[in-house]
Formats: structure tokens, sequence, C-alpha cells
């Protein structure tokens, strides 16, 4: 019994990490019916940025977030720049678009970190605390409580602040919102900045436990599609509980 | 992803010309070269196989490489088990792995555009870890080393082999499209209502063309094989199917000659922005150096993105553009020197 909770925790933990991805799927999603395939490698690169600002000696809760911002504006400058020229062609260029994007940040990050794999610090040990007889580890534990933050601020932005509202009202109608006086491009901007935020916060976390270099990303986006998918693409609580079951279940049936 | 029909009639001498060039080639390169070149037409079949699939049927598949792995390893278990004749094998491999492609389309009616891709795309991840499953058969995670025969380990045989190959699916692929199951599938792809309201046998029709691009991609995988004399699970990884796509849309969706365009890019692109580049020396060599420095990888990102910003049709749509440009200001010039107005923009075809 023990054992099962302590691995119900973990794949909880695991689960927070491919919500947060899957919650960036879902917001882009939402916003332009497009799935980005470079939300990982937007995600790896930002965690490189954590990286160079913790080696150079930047306390950790700190560096976390001055890289959530970096991202954000990262994610903005990536729409305007690339996506807006683009942004009424058909689905499958949009969709080479983004594999382009995710080759050129895969190979930025590769040029200018290199492939060799690193250690990246996290401020919870990886000791075990008792809870109801299961060990669970201090670092599951931080993982769940910073990703639930995160997805907690998310989902008051969206849903309680006016921002949030005209966000979720370009990406749902964008000729009345036009009507009504929104800016829609720069909402979607938004959006990006937004879904670029929460990736990084995924990739900071889940880079103590598997080892940071470009590569990394590649799996656990295929768990946040399968996430996203699983609780309904234009859902973000659905992102987010799929997250959870996903996880739940790749950890369970890891033995 | 509506293309419009090609309305100028095929240029038979252009047609001649590629193949005489390609014929010709490997007398003026050397024999690594014709292996490279080799690759490229291996690619340019996949392609024209997920062209059918993607420009013409309008089904998108993130997957292609799968196929290829399987087309090249039935090949590889048949020349390595059975010691049957390796050139024998190529058509086999591509009709098994057509008619698994033609059963993988089945279900895949049921999925619109957005799942389609991630299931094909789950189906390129996974296939790695399925190949490495059943050892005996497939080798594992060694692979399957071919036996050398004369005359395969000639790059230059291999070449004209795979260019053999590449004539005869480009030739079919043009008779396919060109007649009534092309003229369905475009109707499918374009509106799939009124292509059912027309009569229109669509379930037929998209798992044909799953079928075929299967097909296309078996074959390509087997020659593939061929060319490498080794097959193993991760030189089929999920990039490669990235890359068939990529190849697929650079070439020019929905035309012929637009796989082979996209082979070309595909191949050469990675390769050549890092070993071409510095040799150049009318590229600044800030530039040139910047781009050997940022590696393969950013250049190929980078002018994929470029692409479909300022080219979407794909360079075999920039090609068209501009002749039909350059042709409308050449009858426009014609008709003011003979003393007519200009006609009207609509009224040129």
């Amino acid at each position: 019994m023990q054992e099962f909770l302590q691995q119900v925790v973990s794949g909880i933990a695991q689960g927070a990490i491919f919500a947060s991805l899957a919650l960036a799927l879902v917001l882009i999603y939402n916003a332009m019916g497009l799935v980005n395939f470079a939300q990982g490698e937007m995600a790896m690169l930002a965690t490189f940025v954590a990286f160079t600002l913790i080696n150079r000696g930047v306390n950790y809760w700190i560096a976390l977030p001055v890289t959530v911002v970096i991202a954000f504006a990262g994610g903005v400058a990536i729409q305007r720049i690339v996506i807006r020229p683009v942004e009424r062609a058909p689905l499958l260029t949009l969709v080479i678009i983004t594999l382009g994007l995710a080759t050129l940040l895969n190979g930025l990050a590769g040029a200018v970190f290199g492939y060799v794999p690193r250690s990246f610090p996290s401020p919870f040990s990886v000791q075990t605390v008792e809870i109801l007889g299961a060990f669970v580890s201090y670092r599951d534990l931080g993982v769940i409580a910073v990703s639930g933050v995160v997805l907690l601020a998310i989902y008051l932005l969206l849903q309680r602040t006016t921002v949030g509202l005209t966000l979720r009202a370009a990406a749902h109608h964008p000729e009345a919102s036009r009507l009504l006086g929104v800016h829609v491009s720069w909402m979607l901007a938004l959006g990006w900045g937004l879904a670029s935020a929460v990736g990084a916060v995924s990739g900071i976390m889940v880079a103590p436990i598997i080892l940071l270099e470009p590569n990394m990303m590649q799996t656990i986006i295929i768990y946040a599609f399968a996430a996203a998918v699983l609780g309904g693409i234009e859902s973000p609580l659905g992102a987010v509980v799929g997250g959870l079951i996903v996880g739940v279940t790749v950890n369970l049936c890891w033995c | 992803m509506l293309q419009r029909l090609r309305t100028t009639p095929p240029r038979y001498w252009l047609v001649v010309v590629v193949v005489l060039f390609f014929l010709g080639l490997p007398t003026v390169i050397d024999s690594f070269q014709a292996g490279e070149w080799a690759q490229a037409l291996i690619l340019a079949i996949a392609i024209m196989g997920l062209n059918i699939l993607v420009g013409y049927s309008g089904q998108l598949s993130l997957g292609h490489g799968a196929f290829m792995a399987l087309g090249a390893y039935t090949s590889a278990v048949l020349a390595h088990r059975y010691k049957m004749d390796y050139l024998l094998t190529i058509p086999i491999a591509g009709l098994l792995t057509g008619l698994i492609g033609f059963l993988f389309g089945i279900p895949a009616l049921r999925l619109s555009a957005l799942y389609l891709a991630l299931a094909t795309f789950a189906l390129a991840v996974v296939a790695p870890s399925l190949i490495k499953r059943p050892v005996e058969l497939t080798g594992g995670v060694q692979g399957i080393s071919l036996p050398p025969v004369e005359p395969m380990t000639s790059d230059q045989w291999v070449y004209y082999v795979t260019l053999a190959f590449a004539l005869l699916l480009f030739w079919l692929a043009w008779n396919l499209v060109r007649h009534r199951s092309g003229r369905a599938m475009r109707a499918i792809r374009d509106g799939e209502v009124a292509a059912a309201a027309s009569g229109v046998n669509i379930a037929g029709y998209k798992t044909l063309a799953f079928g075929i691009s299967a097909l296309y991609a078996g074959i390509a995988g087997s020659l593939f094989g061929m060319a490498t004399s080794f097959v193993s699970p991760d030189t089929f990884p999920v990039s490669l199917s990235i890359q068939l796509l990529v190849g697929v849309v650079i070439g020019g969706l929905a035309s012929i000659p637009g796989p082979l365009i996209g082979g070309i890019f595909a191949y050469f692109l990675p390769i050549e922005s890092n070993q071409w580049v510095p040799t150049q020396t009318w590229i600044p060599s800030q530039i040139a150096s910047t781009v050997v420095k940022a590696g393969p990888a950013v250049s190929y990102g980078a002018v994929l993105i470029l692409i479909m910003i300022f080219a979407p049709n794909g360079i075999v749509g920039l090609i068209t553009a501009g002749y039909t440009r350059l042709r409308r200001r050449l009858q426009g010039a014609a008709d003011r020197e003979a003393g007519q107005m200009p006609p009207d923009a609509q009224t040129i075809s």
C-alpha cells in the first residue's frame, strides 16, 4: 500500500510537469487551432536560460520568476516575428513553421550550450519525508507545489481578470472581439507568451530529474500531447487533469 | 490546404531534360556523391507518396518514417533470413507496406486533421521501439547487416536502381493524379461533402491514398536499406517523418515535380549548410561563419520558416507564380505593341 502511495505521489509530480506543458499546448490551440510542436523546445531553451542565471550565482527563487518573465517575452517575440506573417495561412503551413521552429531552437540550444548533459540544481532535496506511512521525496512535493501555484495563477488570470476574459474572447471569437475593440493580434501574442511561460516552468521542474540537454523535452512533449488530447484539446482544465492521469499511469506501469 | 489545379499543360520537354540530367549525373560526379544523390532520390520517392496523401488527398501524416522502416525491414529480413535476391524484395516490401498502410487508413477515416496528425506522430514515435522488440526477427537494437553482393556495393549501381524506381513511381503517380482517382482525391480534399454528394467513394479513396503513400514509402525504405547495406531501428527516428512532411511542403503540395525538389532539399540542406557554405566566396564571411557555427539544424529551421512565410506553395509554387507573372507581363507587352489594350486580369488564364 505504501509502495502504491509512493508511486501515486511520484506520478502526480510527473503529471504536474506534463500538465504544465499540456496547458501550454492547449492555450495555443485555443488561440489558433494549431498544435505547437515547438512547445517543448521553447521550454527547453527557457530552462537553459534559468541554468545560465543560476550558474552566475542568482538565487534559484529569483531565477525562476525571472526566467518565466523572459520566457513570456520570448513567446511574445516568436508570435510577433514568426507567426504573425502567416496568421491566416492554412493549418499545414503553420504546422511546418512550428516544426521548423522546433528544429531551429534545438539547434540553437545545441550550438550555444552544447549537447553534454548537465545536472540542474533543485532547491528541494531528494530526501524523503513520511506521509501516511509512505516515503515521499521533498522534490516531488516541491514540483507539485510549484506547478500547482503556477497553474492556479494561470487559472485566476484567465477566469478572474479582465485581461484573461479578453484573451479568451479573442481566442474564441476573433471577429466579434475585433468589433468590440479588442486588439486580437496582441491577444494572440499574449497567449503565446503565457504558453511559453507555463512551458518554462515545466522545463525547470523536470530538469533536475532528467539531465539538462537540448533533447530533454522530446519525450516529455509526447506525454504532453497525450495529456492534452486526453483531457480534450480545447480544455485547460482537461489538460491539467489529463496530465495528472498520464503521469500517474506512466509511473504505475513502469514496473 | 487548397491548391489551384495546374492549368498549364505538362512541359514534356522539361521532363526529358530532367530525366537526361539524372541519367547522366553519375558520369560527372564521383561515387560517393552518386550515393548521396541516390539518398535524395529515395527521399523523393517517399515524399512523392506522402504528397499523394497530404497534397492530393488532404490527409496529414506525421508518421511515414514508420512505413519506410517497415519497407526497409521487410526487405532486410527477406534478403537476410530467406536469402531472397534483394531486387525481388523491393516490390514485395512495397506491396506489404502498402497493405499495412491501407489497413491503417481504415481507422484513420474517423480522425480529423489534428488527431490524424497526432496519431501518425504516435506511430512514428513508437516505430523504433516496436522494431526492437522481436529480436530474433529484426536483430533488435543492432539491426540487420545485409550481405554485400556485387554489384550492390557499387554506389553507381545503387544510384541507377534507385533512379529506375523513381522514374517508374513518378510516372505512375503522374498517371494517378491525372485520371479518375486523382480527381476523386482532389475532390475529397477540397470539399468532402460535395464530393460525397457527387458520388465519390470517400472511404475507398482515402484508404487507397493511405495505401499508395505507404507503398511508396515502403519501396523508398527498401531502397534505403539497399543503399546503406544496414538497417537499424535508430535510422528511422521521428525526425525522418518530419523531414518527409517538410519535403512535401517545401517542394510544393499537390505537384509532381515538387517531391523531387523536396527530396533534394530535405537531404542536402542540412549537409550543405555545414560544408558547402564556408567554401562559397560570394557569401560574406560573417554570414558564412555564423551559419557554420550555428549548425545545420538552425539553418534548416530558419530556411524552413522563411520558405513557409514567403513561399507557402513551396518552391514549385514559387516557380509557377513567377512564370505566370512573367507570361502575363510578356502578354501585356505584346498586346501593347500590337496596338490592343492589355487584357483584363480576370481574362488571363
